[in-house]
């Protein structure tokens, strides 16, 4: 029945230090995960390094370039005015999370380390090419979500090393989440996607969860579709309607979906395929 | 822009910070990680410091209210996070009780059910909710009540829309919601009622 | 010992205004209690010295068990005791009508989740622990798993595969119509999913005996089943009614209590359990999963001619109520409709799937999917308006049903399809609105275009209480006497179980009407003080525990005109009861109840049963059921058809109750009633594969949440039932029967989808919906 020990840092200097002090010691944040495993006897580590009172861990900082968040930012945090300004799609994704409760508990460096294909959050952090921060005992260092999310519930991030936060690049332009699940809240995605139009640069991204163990890039729809929209049109983007329908089959290439007790690997297919377009469609504008 | 820190919403209260309580703080400048290994800890819970007394530090917050202070209006219905019934206000928070470890509420603020109830701060939620016939088995009963309360104070006048998603966290199998929902409605009435400007917000 | 803490088994002393009567929208005794978190269920309870138990099941769904080593748990430090199927003293197996469940399995595990060994510990931990480690060798065995070919298969049990074989031939068999509809039909296995989890605490007794407080739906039952188990005469089994969280039909059976008592007698300490959620889904038995096939006989006009059907019901590993529940099944498979001739067979089959028994509704829910889909198709291929053609085919009083009874109480079915008719249609889709009133909710997935509205009608009915020759009968006891403060008092003591209907508040209301007296006390439920009460189901206790309540208060009514006529010197049919007190017709003097009580209290117990019914003969044919209960619903939905994703916009209804004792409660059964069938409709299912559950959690088996309840408009209509105390049928199931087949033809309406299966998933409409353009 371990958790012997339970750290109660304040710092993350001193979240590391416990983490290095007590061998097999696993991190708690939120707890909307964790602590499930614990009450139904399937995590049982010797130690426990609770991340609640680390304050450092839950602050934001926007600038021009960028978004940099707090591993500790809860869901609800992401829905506040200023961080649903600057990425309306997080706080989109944020807002499909669990229950208001678990969205207060819940935070975006568990859903990074958590790592499961239908982490809400990871969508629109693949598409706009997350960096995570660590840091461990012999220092920090930053690597890209997607090196950092190696598999289903797996990760490249040391057992002695803390999400400290992620970094955003921000993009001019609009973005959207879309997220499907049979029950109208609290559900778990059966497919889900993230589109970000950047509207400088005229290109977009589009990433799909919970349809392969990690999320994915649709690079091959990103690719066609940049060169399919008319950038310079008079009211905005556009695209054609056979553009369009293109781009929804490569999204659906991209996938590699499973069938399992959630949905049928051919729904999720077509699901990603609807939504990404949908997300798109609120984007870019259909050319008549 | 400048770098803003955020802190949990009642943290900044006096009394109220990371204080793991007798298990001993760690102390923030010195860089010494503070641990809890005791079987025995405090908790500060509807107002009053309780002992926990030889716990398994891998309770969760919720089996420590019911089965070890005698709080057993938050209910254990899925301890998963998936039915609201065990809501309580952690630091002024709402949050499933289940999710949180026992011990790692130390230093913060428990407020459960019977705390509200005490106070009197839910005294019209509750009359609501039996009145207009939002109660039958009564098993998610404690669990609305928390999140009613904590919906109302922050947006007293939230349309119904609001109300719905406010409340989608909260499982019940006997009602519909219907007559939840009409309670929720009858409070916000009243309370705009009583009090001109209480409703107005949103 | 003493009784544990908690007041979920305390008495509810309830001081209403003599107001409340039959028909008012009394509180509920127990509201405040239950909203303040006082009210203490069976998960609550707790004592000094307190144990706790922890169940140890089968990973495999068929194996045979070679061995099981339990010293691995015993030498865990905390533990105080294990018990296996070679520690049960009496009868090895229980059951509802037979025992063929083993209290543990021994040689054979049959279902996945199957129960083989219980622990009691010194913390919950410690007894979860210790029951991973006990070592079980098993031979996994090749399951049976599909109904169909289980009737037909090497018996898995000793008493074979198939439960149950029922045929209702009725009429002329060789009747044929001049139109015909023909289809198949599945609805999947639906969970009661109660939210308070399977609890009890026992505590030895000092007779050798356990005292047993725990959450069910029939005390007696349980008690009976659990003393002959323990080889205990059944007055040292007392069975308390500790507080419950919902029920049903989940607690019918039993689950924890065996397991129970027999950690608290050997180890002479109280023990509690509290199944965890996923336990609680492989501790209790679930809706039939129903496989129909369904062809209908019609004449041009659109007069039903025939109806014939086969529905095969999955009763999974042990037999529990399958046999009544397949009766149930075939008798209501044509629908409220006239239909003179009639050929339905009905099968329950044994499997290696999850045990199967009552829910809500109870057989003829699946059977309704079949009926008013048929009844769809019917419309469609002969152009005419669905709900007039259930108008024109609706049954009415003293029609003859196909099993040959004759209706003979209140038939509003007309009534009924009209009221649920009649409702304002909702306003469409405000473009402008927030994304949570459209499919899929807070995943924003559809925009108002993608959108496509749908309305569906269906028609049900069902049979209250129990049926086929049972002799059904209900318990109440009630004691009047002056109170402290010289007001009367009356005690109510009945063993039936509140589980959330509110039986609580009818009973003060029935107390206040009869007899006038403000202050209504409920003693504790229990086996100890009072009879049987049956079952809280069936929507059953209105009728059954309310008559019995009734009569033990005009017994005493009649006692108190007695008194009156002594001190009067008259005869007591000179007396007569008014508002309270008795009157002498011929002076008007008036004596109060407290006067009258001065001598002495009064008390009685009366048995309330109701009518006799009959066994169905060999075809079917039989005065199977004591009443009708009768309900519409209109359902709207909106479906995303790319997606397969939708949210039903509103419900109307008309249903048939008899009488409103309680309008507020009857909107409250209404109301939670139509979830259950919006789930079981559109997102709820038990998801078996290979005998295996897949989703035993609440993250995985849906419930729908405040966002995914729509509008409900109800209109009651109150024929009074001829049979039943102050006219009342049932209100609890009927919500649950209709609510799910109008929300499946709504869907089908939007889509033109033939969407023969409940719960309809995202991807049978999405992938048979068109391409997307």
């Amino acid at each position: 029945m371990p958790v012997a020990r339970v750290a109660v840092p304040t710092t993350v200097d001193e979240a590391v230090q416990a983490l290095r002090e007590t061998p097999g010691a696993q991190l708690l944040a939120g707890g909307t995960d964790f602590c499930v495993e614990v009450n139904f006897g399937l995590r049982r580590p010797p130690a426990v390094v609770a991340l609640r009172r680390v304050r450092e861990l839950r602050r934001y900082e926007v600038t021009p370039a960028s978004v940099v968040i707090g591993a500790g930012t809860t869901y609800a945090d992401m829905g506040g005015p200023e961080l649903s300004s600057v990425l309306p799609a997080l706080a989109a994704a944020a807002r499909t999370v669990g229950s208001p409760q678990i969205r207060n508990a819940g935070t975006l460096g568990g859903n990074v380390a958590t790592a499961s294909p239908a982490g809400d959050t990871l969508p629109l952090l693949t598409a706009l090419d997350a960096r995570v921060r660590l840091r461990g005992p012999s220092g920090g260092r930053t690597v890209a979500l997607g090196e950092v999310v190696t598999g289903v519930k797996t990760t490249s991030i040391a057992p002695d090393e803390v999400v400290v936060e992620v970094v955003l690049d921000r993009r001019p332009g609009p973005q959207q989440f879309l997220k499907v699940g049979t029950r109208n809240a609290m559900v778990i995605a059966i497919a889900s996607a993230a589109v970000v139009v950047d509207l400088e640069a005229h290109d977009v991204r589009v990433a799909l969860g919970s349809v392969a163990p990690v999320p994915v890039r649709a690079a091959a729809a990103e690719a066609h579709i940049a060169d399919a929209i008319d950038w310079r049109a008079a009211g905005g983007p556009r695209a054609s309607a056979a553009a369009l329908a293109r781009f929804a089959e490569l999204v659906a290439d991209a996938a590699s979906p499973i069938t399992d007790h959630r949905s049928t690997s051919e729904y999720r297919r077509r699901a990603v395929q609807v939504i990404a377009r949908r997300a798109l469609e609120r984007c870019v504008a259909r050319a008549a | 822009m400048p770098r803003e820190e955020r802190v949990p919403r009642e943290e900044r209260e006096e009394g109220a910070g990371a204080s793991p309580g007798r298990a001993g703080a760690g102390d923030a400048s010195g860089g010494v990680p503070a641990y809890v290994q005791a079987d025995t800890y405090e908790l500060t819970v509807n107002g009053t410091r309780r002992a926990v007394e030889d716990a398994w530090l891998g309770e969760s917050l919720l089996f420590v209210l019911r089965e070890r202070l005698g709080l057993s209006g938050s209910k254990n219905a899925c301890e998963q996070g998936e039915c609201g019934s065990c809501s309580v206000l952690l630091d002024g928070v709402v949050v499933c009780a289940c999710l949180v470890l026992g011990v790692d509420a130390i230093g913060s603020r428990v407020e459960t059910v019977e705390g509200l109830s005490a106070a009197g701060d839910v005294a019209d939620i509750q009359a609501a909710l039996v009145d207009a016939g939002g109660v039958q088995c009564g098993f998610c009963t404690p669990g609305f009540v928390v999140a009613v309360h904590d919906l109302l104070r922050r947006v007293p006048g939230a349309d119904e829309m609001a109300v719905r998603e406010a409340l989608s966290g909260n499982l019940c199998r006997c009602t519909g919601y219907g007559r939840i929902l009409e309670a929720v409605r009858d409070v916000q009435r009243s309370r705009a009622g009583s009090d001109g400007g209480h409703g107005a917000g949103a | 010992m003493p009784a544990p803490s908690g007041t979920g088994i305390a008495e509810r002393v309830a001081v209403g205004q003599v107001a409340d009567r039959v028909g008012a929208s009394a509180a509920r005794p127990d509201g405040a209690q239950k909203t303040r978190g006082e009210f203490a269920f069976s998960s609550d309870l707790w004592m000094d010295a307190m144990l706790w138990g922890k169940t140890l099941r089968s990973p495999h769904v068929a194996a045979r068990i070679r061995s099981i080593d339990t010293r691995p748990a015993l030498a865990t430090p905390g533990v105080r005791a294990v018990v296996t199927a070679a520690d049960v003293p009496g009868r090895p197996t229980f059951g509802l009508e037979v025992p063929d469940q083993p209290v543990f399995a021994s040689d054979l595990v049959r279902y996945h989740g199957e129960p083989l060994a219980a622990v009691a510990a010194d913390h919950p931990e410690t007894a979860r622990a210790a029951a991973m480690a006990i070592v079980v060798d098993y031979e996994p065995l090749v399951p049976l798993v599909d109904p169909d070919v289980a009737l037909e298969a090497a018996p898995i049990h000793p008493d074979g595969n198939v439960f149950r074989h029922l045929v209702i031939r009725h009429g002329d068999p060789g009747a044929t119509g001049d139109v015909v509809v023909e289809g198949t039909y599945e609805v999947g296995m639906q969970d009661q999913a109660f939210l308070g989890p399977e609890s009890g605490l026992a505590v030895p007794a000092e007779d050798g005996g356990v005292d047993l407080y725990v959450a069910t739906q029939w005390l007696h039952v349980d008690r009976d089943q659990i003393a002959a188990s323990l080889g205990l005469p059944v007055e040292r089994v007392r069975l308390y009614l500790a507080g419950v969280g919902g029920a049903f039909g989940g607690r019918e059976d039993v689950s924890l209590q065996i397991h129970l008592c027999m950690l608290a007698l050997r180890t002479g300490r109280p023990v509690k359990m509290v199944y965890s959620r996923d336990e609680s889904f492989f501790g209790h038995v679930h809706r039939h999963p129903a496989r129909m096939w369904y062809r209908h006989h019609a004449t041009r006009g659109g007069d039903l001619v025939k109806v014939e059907a086969r529905i095969v019901i999955d009763g999974g590993a042990y037999l529990s109520s399958s046999n009544a529940v397949i009766s149930n099944a075939t008798c209501f498979a044509p629908g409220p409709y006239r239909v003179p001739n009639a050929f339905i067979e009905g099968y329950a089959a044994r499997t290696n799937n999850p045990p199967c028994g009552a829910m809500r509704g109870f057989g003829a829910v699946q059977a309704c999917y079949g009926h008013e889909a048929q009844m769809d198709k019917l419309a469609a291929v002969l152009s005419m308006d669905p709900v007039a053609l259930r108008l024109r085919n609706a049954l009415e009083r003293y029609d003859r049903l196909v099993t040959g009874q004759v209706l003979t109480g209140a038939a509003p079915v007309r009534e009924v399809i009209l009221a649920a008719a009649s409702h304002p249609l909702p306003p469409p889709a405000d473009p402008g609105g927030s994304i949570l009133a459209l499919p899929g909710g807070a995943g924003a997935t559809a925009g108002p275009g993608d959108v496509r509205r749908g309305v569906g009608f269906a028609v049900s009915f069902k049979n209250v209480a129990y049926s086929e020759g049972f002799d059904d009968f209900a318990t109440a006891r009630l004691r009047l006497e002056t109170g402290v403060d010289h007001e009367p008092v009356a005690t109510v003591t009945v063993a039936t179980a509140e589980v959330g209907q509110g039986f609580v508040t009818l009973a003060q209301q029935i107390v206040r009407e009869e007899l006038g007296v403000r202050r209504v006390v409920l003693a504790p439920a229990s086996t100890v003080d009072v009879g049987s009460a049956g079952s809280s189901s069936a929507s059953r206790q209105t009728w059954m525990s309310g008559g019995a309540l009734q009569l033990a208060c005009s017994t005493l009514r009649a006692e108190l005109l007695v008194r009156a006529a002594e001190l009067w010197e008259c005869a007591a049919s000179q007396c007569v009861f008014d508002e309270g007190e008795v009157v002498q017709a011929a002076t008007g003097e008036r004596l109060s109840v407290q006067d009258l009580l001065s001598p002495a209290p009064l008390e009685t117990e009366q048995e309330f049963h109701h009518r006799p019914t009959k066994a169905l003969d060999a075809d079917g044919q039989g005065d199977a059921h004591v009443s009708f209960m009768f309900a519409a619903h209109r359902a709207v939905v909106d479906v995303d058809p790319d997606l397969g994703l939708l949210r039903v916009v509103q419900v109307a209804t008309g249903q048939d109750i008899g009488k409103a004792i309680n309008p507020v409660q009857v909107t409250g059964q209404i109301e939670g009633g139509i979830a259950q069938g919006i789930g079981l409709a559109v997102m709820e299912e038990i998801v078996v594969t290979e005998g295996r559950v897949r989703n035993p959690s609440f993250t995985d088996y849906l419930l729908p949440t405040i966002l995914d309840m729509p509008e409900v408009l109800a209109t009651v209509i109150e024929e009074p039932e001829p049979d039943a105390p102050y006219g009342a049928k049932g209100v609890g199931e009927p919500p649950t029967i209709s609510s799910g087949p109008a929300v499946l033809a709504a869907i089908r309406d939007a889509t033109g989808l033939p969407l023969t299966r409940a719960p309809v998933r995202p991807e049978d409409i999405a992938l048979s919906h068109g391409e997307t353009t």
